[in-house]
């Protein structure tokens, strides 16, 4: 047993304490406990990865595998690298919050929080997979508490939502499926192991035929891009932001999103990359409208989740932007800024929500003022807003300027024209995000209502502290999350450039 | 010794007048009667090709004794089931069955 | 030097000190605590200030200096921040020339905005808050100075930027104040978009950030190196000559959108609703100048590589400096004139760097008039509108109110500041032996050699400066009294805390002038700016050219002999006759030729009405609308089948009997 299976016991312990759990305290007891426990291991993973990093040459450590399938050669199989370690870090720190965003979450709390920890479940053993399969299964895992979470718990049109964001998510599953099946026949390596896959005998390079090496990239691509909300598939991500209760916002987009970016870099990309090289650039124009298109969207919007989740849209489509540079830098950046943004939308969608449980509207227009009525969540605003127009000294500067130097570094007008546009983004970043905060927090409130509204009890202070603190770390001591993405990445990106003779630029 | 013949064209005959009741009958007990009818159809045909094809062995007519039995069992459960309805509807026919569809 | 990091490490402590702990106290209300907050965010200033004095003496008068008389780069501290791939981001610490003045510069208009702020914003609500961002700020500053590349100064920049927004918006609950923060965001975030990719291109072609190229800088025994660049070798990418002039060019729309260069000044205007200290530090002093210290900062590099360039920031820069002199004619709102004649006087120093050409054949050491005049004018200008602004400040306190018309006749009331503000007047207007004649001097003898018209051009606009600037002091302290807005509250000199940075500032400003001047004219190697500050580092004296510096000085004397004609007297025929002659040129230039709203038309009619609606209405109906057809296709077609599910088990019966027989038919043949 690996001590990485941890991160799927530790949930199921929890499901089954929730599920003896008789009262209130009880289920906020084994929330915690469990929570606090994930991240701790999540904090040591990284600790005593870092060490072992220095000493150990295998693009996985601590890998571990059993038979679950013989005859699919489907296998239980488990290691991380850097880039797997800070999503686990970043997924423990967003659960961590997120119990305690929704500590006075009613009705029925219990049932709410089994499949809270069922997603999370999901998550962690995701991105400790390295078997497709099992990443398959456990992806699954996560996106079907989903439609309980939205549809029970949510707020608006939560039915419609939730079936929407359910739907065109298991349509992207369905393709994924596909692309899983195409790589596991395609490259006849008998094995659903990624790193035995890409290090086969002409490994990721063992496909026949390279048309349907091309099938197959866009299946798998285009799957995990549903998750990753890219133009095209992102509209499930507004409704399904708006409509979604506040600790579930922030663990989908915090984390469930950046399981899009991971698979499609971790599986599209490294084991095909013939067809990588070859469609990367369809698939970069899409993200480069994304990035523009959802800050433009987000301009005119009047719900403030709905701001916030086409801003995500525009923060993910950048993250996909930068791993189809296909350099060491930018590939780096996206994984910061999947970082970044799981932690600072995870902020804003807290913070939303605790303002929509005072006020009961999340109207840009009929909120003013909440500086003088909620100073405390006010200026969190400020600094989550701050966060997202990359402001130096918060995640969100380090992850968009390692983008744009990487991006940069490729040679091209056809990439330097790209990257130019996608900079346009963080200026109209700024307008949204300092309209928003002009026409809520600033001014002067004149809603009666407002006026007696309190500031945030210490449960949502905990939680929005936690989440500002890591945004500061992250942004004022970047290198040893950068260097440890760095090694997770300079092995994909290896393999990625033996195939660089297949590279199409269309100008 | 009656000719296979005849006792085929009896449970032939058998399993179309099911058939036909089954198809046509609009009382939920008159299908039930039907469905027998061809079950019984089925069991007489095992009965007589075990002696015809097998004359040592009993495998048919075990067969036959589990399908009566099976056949008893599910009466039982399809006439509960018309109780049901008929408390439900005050009727068994079919054609009132109506709320069990899309 | 390892003590100079504490220059960046205490405003950044007394940040975060009283920046947390404001967010619980407000509750309990206690005053002293916001006392204790001043005097935390002052004193750790005080301590910055004394450590940036001891840097500058150490550095200018302790440092030996290298062979060719140049003084050294020193490097106390280097670190990679965030490794890019073979470029890397780097924080750390620069001396040299200018980032020693310019501590000087920021370290002493921001210890006198502290102090000065004690009595400005007594009793103000947020008054901890304020001294929070001003530690931010002062941070946020010091560190664009010092810094070691170009994208640690991008990096400060962009913090320069949100403590300016912050402080603008400091009355958060006023709609002007918002609208003002968010414009001055915006705008330089659009101008820093041009800086960044500007960074990008520059870092590309050159594999370096740092301010010369690499290879060439080595960081050793705390000093740079800066090894003579040969273009083949320096710049690995062929096309670095033909790319670097556009990197460059781009970085100066960075620095005209921070310094407020015409299209991108409309910022600068409105962020006088910002507390006036504020807008003393920051929109005068310190931040608005960082455009100009940034091209200083890249100026070897203009010089080598892009010198045809430079003429973009000597065009931008001449039509700035008059069309911010002609607005500054008709503004009424007394802090509206101090903002477009900083813009004015900004554009001088771009001006002067931009006339700055290479001398003749020499590689580098070309006079640097221009050069020197520019930092020189920046020095002398932080601290004498930093003085008028707060003196500024000292009369909005008085009178309430920003308008000109509700003043007048304040020279008896308050006779420290009506001194302290004519000494800057004077300073401004180019009178010898006040600090702004001897760098305004040098800018227009600069302009002169590099051609005639540009020197004439500025010799208008320093006519121009001379005028405005007086007639709004006349405006202030003489002219007709407002008996009426006087009547109910006698306007009063300003407390102590108020008045001691005034005098400070302008007695810098006199002292200044009088040893420039004398310097100038007697050849005083000591008393010359360029003995420390030169394009090529090596030091030379100044030398006045008796007939610009004499005809300036005639030119200035006019001008404020003109305005006292029409400004000086209780009744103003003239200006009134002024205005009766020509009421469109005036309402055109109190309008500022209407570009705010050229770009009120740009974003919300075209940016807003065009783009964005039509985007967000394209995602919620064909995209959103492709999806929930989808959905809606499906439910049709389910509904159009659903027929066959007909609920008749006699029916499913049927065709279960004919698919039997069917199966059984195809078996069969």
């Amino acid at each position: 047993m690996n001590f990485l299976s941890i991160f799927v016991l530790i949930p199921l312990l929890m499901l089954f304490g929730l599920w003896v759990a008789r009262n209130l305290n009880q289920v906020r007891g084994v929330m915690v406990a469990g929570s606090t426990a994930l991240l701790a291991l999540a904090v040591y993973l990284t600790y005593i990865f870092i060490a072992d990093r220095q000493t150990c040459d295998d693009p996985m450590l601590y890998t571990a595998s059993f038979d679950w399938f013989p005859a699919l050669n489907i296998k239980y199989s488990v290691g991380v690298d850097g880039i797997s370690v800070a999503m686990l870090l970043l997924s423990a720190i967003i659960v961590f919050t997120g119990t305690f965003a929704s500590w006075q979450l009613k009705p029925l709390t219990k049932e709410y929080f089994l499949w809270f920890t069922l997603l999370s479940m999901g998550v962690f053993g995701f991105f400790i997979s390295v078997d497709m399969f099992a990443m398959f299964m456990f992806y699954e895992i996560a996106l079907i508490p989903m439609y309980l979470l939205i549809g029970v718990w949510g707020s608006g049109k939560k039915e419609y939502s939730a079936m929407k964001l359910t739907l065109m998510l298991m349509g992207g599953s369905a393709f994924l499926m596909c692309g899983i099946f195409g790589i596991y026949y395609g490259t006849g390596a008998a094995t659903m192991n990624i790193i035995d896959i890409a290090n086969h005998t002409g490994g990721a390079h063992a496909f026949e035929s390279g048309s349907l090496q091309n099938l197959w990239f866009v299946f798998t691509f285009a799957g995990f891009g549903v998750l990753g909300a890219m133009f095209p598939f992102h509209t499930w991500s507004p409704d399904g932001h708006a409509s979604a209760p506040t600790a579930v916002s922030m663990l989908h987009a915090g984390v469930l999103m950046k399981l899009g970016g991971y698979g499609c870099f971790r599986i599209a990309m490294y084991l095909m990359p013939e067809a990588a090289n070859e469609l990367g650039w369809i698939f970069l124009i899409l993200t480069g409208i994304s990035v523009v298109y959802g800050a433009f969207s987000a301009c005119v919007q009047t719900d403030l989740k709905y701001i916030n989740a086409y801003s995500s849209v525009s923060h993910c489509g950048l993250v996909l932007f930068a791993i189809l540079m296909m350099n060491q830098v930018a590939c780096t950046g996206a994984i910061l800024q999947m970082l970044s943004h799981g932690l600072m939308t995870a902020l804003f969608f807290a913070l939303i929500g605790m303002i929509y449980g005072r006020t009961h509207t999340r109207d840009v227009r009929e909120l003013a003022g909440l500086m003088r009525i909620m100073p405390f969540l006010a200026v969190c605003y400020v600094i989550a807003g701050l966060a997202n127009l990359g402001l130096p000294g918060l995640s969100g500067f380090v992850a968009e300027m390692t983008i744009f130097v990487g991006s940069f570094s490729n040679e091209g007008a056809f990439y330097t024209t790209l990257t130019i546009i996608a900079c346009t983004s963080i200026v109209i970043t700024a307008v949204y995000i300092l309209r928003l905060v002009g026409k809520i927090l600033y001014g002067v409130c004149t809603n009666e209502h407002h006026l007696a509204l309190t500031d945030a009890t210490w449960d949502e202070r905990f939680s929005v502290v936690c989440l500002i603190l890591s945004v500061a770390g992250l942004g004022l001591a970047p290198w040893w999350v950068s260097d440890m993405i760095g090694t997770g990445v300079s092995p994909i990106i290896t393999v990625i450039d033996s195939a660089k003779e297949f590279l199409y630029v269309p100008f | 010794m009656i000719s296979i013949d005849f006792i085929l064209l009896v449970s032939t005959l058998m399993m179309f007048a099911g058939v036909y009741g089954f198809l046509t009958r609009k009382s939920t007990l008159a299908i039930l009667l039907s469905i027998e009818l061809m079950l019984n159809a089925a069991n007489i045909n095992f009965a007589v090709f075990n002696n015809l094809l097998f004359p040592n062995g009993h495998e048919g007519v075990f067969f036959a004794i589990f399908a009566i039995a099976i056949a008893a069992a599910e009466s039982a459960i399809a006439i509960a089931i018309m109780i049901n309805i008929y408390r439900q509807l005050q009727n068994i026919s079919v054609d009132k069955l109506t709320k069990m569809k899309w | 030097m390892s003590y100079t990091l504490f220059i960046l490490l205490l405003p950044l402590i007394s940040f975060l000190l009283i920046g947390i702990v404001d967010l619980d106290i407000p509750k309990t209300g206690k005053v002293w605590s916001h006392k204790v907050a001043g005097l935390i965010g002052t004193a750790s200033l005080g301590i910055v200030t004394i450590l940036s004095y001891t840097t500058a003496y150490q550095y200018f008068f302790c440092t030996p200096r290298l062979s060719d008389g140049t003084l050294p780069t020193l490097v106390p501290y280097n670190t990679t921040w965030l490794p890019l791939g073979d470029l890397h981001f780097d924080l750390g610490i620069l001396l040299d020339p200018i980032s020693v003045m310019m501590l000087i510069v920021i370290s002493t208009v921001s210890l006198m905005v502290h102090i000065y702020s004690f009595g400005y914003m007594h009793g103000e609500r947020g008054f901890q808050r304020y001294y929070a961002y001003l530690s931010l700020f002062t941070m946020s500053m010091l560190g664009l100075v010092v810094a070691t590349n170009i994208f640690q100064m991008y990096l400060f920049w962009e913090l320069v930027g949100v403590s300016s927004y912050l402080l603008i918006g400091f009355y958060y609950t006023t709609a002007p104040a918002i609208a003002a923060s968010k414009k001055a965001f915006i705008v330089t975030r659009f101008a820093d978009m041009f800086f960044l990719v500007g960074i990008l291109i520059f870092g590309y072609y050159t594999q370096s950030f740092n301010f010369s190229f690499a290879g060439t800088v080595e960081y050793a025994d705390n000093v740079a190196h800066f090894i003579p660049c040969n273009p083949e070798t320096a710049l690995v990418k062929n096309a670095a000559m033909t790319v670097l002039p556009i990197s460059l060019v781009l970085m100066f729309i960075g620095g005209a959108g921070k310094s407020a260069m015409f299209p991108l000044h409309i910022w600068l205007p409105d962020a006088m609703e910002g507390p006036t200290p504020v807008s003393a530090l920051i929109h005068a002093a310190t931040m608005v100048v960082a455009g100009v210290f940034q091209i200083a900062r890249m100026f070897p590099i203009w010089i080598e590589y892009a010198p045809q360039s430079l003429s973009i920031v000597v065009w931008v820069g001449a039509f700035t400096a008059f069309y911010a002199a002609a607005v500054a004619c008709a503004q009424s709102d007394i802090k509206r004139v101090l903002a477009f004649s900083t813009i004015s006087q900004i554009a001088f120093m771009m001006v002067a760097l931009g006339v700055c050409l290479p001398g003749h054949g020499e590689h580098l050491n070309h006079s640097g008039l221009g050069y020197m005049a520019s930092m020189f004018h920046l020095f002398t200008h932080a601290m004498f509108k930093a003085c008028l602004f707060l003196g500024a400040g000292c009369i909005i306190h008085a009178v309430h109110s920003n308008e000109m018309a509700l003043m007048g006749g304040l020279r008896k009331y308050m006779p420290i500041t009506h001194w302290t503000f004519l000494i800057s007047c004077l300073a401004i207007a180019g009178i010898p032996f006040f600090s702004g004649f001897s760098s305004k001097d040098e800018i227009v003898t600069a302009c002169f050699q590099y051609s005639p018209w540009c020197g004439a051009w500025m010799t208008m606009v320093a006519a121009m400066t001379a005028f405005y600037m007086f007639r709004l002091y006349y405006g202030i302290f003489w002219g007709t009294e407002n008996k009426e807005a006087h009547a109910h509250h006698t306007p009063h000199e300003a407390p102590w805390t108020m008045t001691l940075p005034l005098v400070v500032l302008s007695v810098i400003t006199v002292g200044t002038g009088v040893v420039t001047t004398l310097g100038g004219f007697l050849h005083w190697e000591w008393a010359s700016f360029g003995s420390i500050v030169s394009a090529s580092g090596i030091p030379y004296t100044v030398h006045f050219d008796p007939v610009v510096a004499s005809v300036s000085t005639v030119v200035a004397v006019c001008s404020i002999l003109l305005a006292t004609w029409i400004y000086k007297d209780e009744k103003q025929p003239i200006a009134d006759k002024m205005y009766a002659a020509a009421p469109r040129l005036h309402r055109w230039a109190y309008k500022r030729f209407y570009m705010d709203e050229v770009y009120q038309f740009v974003t919300h009619r075209i940016i807003f009405a065009r783009v964005s609606r039509p985007i967000a209405w394209f995602d919620r109906h064909v995209i959103d609308g492709f999806f929930d057809f989808l959905a809606w296709g499906t439910h049709k077609t389910s509904a159009l089948i659903k027929g066959f599910q007909s609920g008749s088990v006699q029916t499913y019966a049927f065709w279960f009997f004919l698919g039997t027989l069917l199966l059984l038919l195809i078996m069969l043949f």
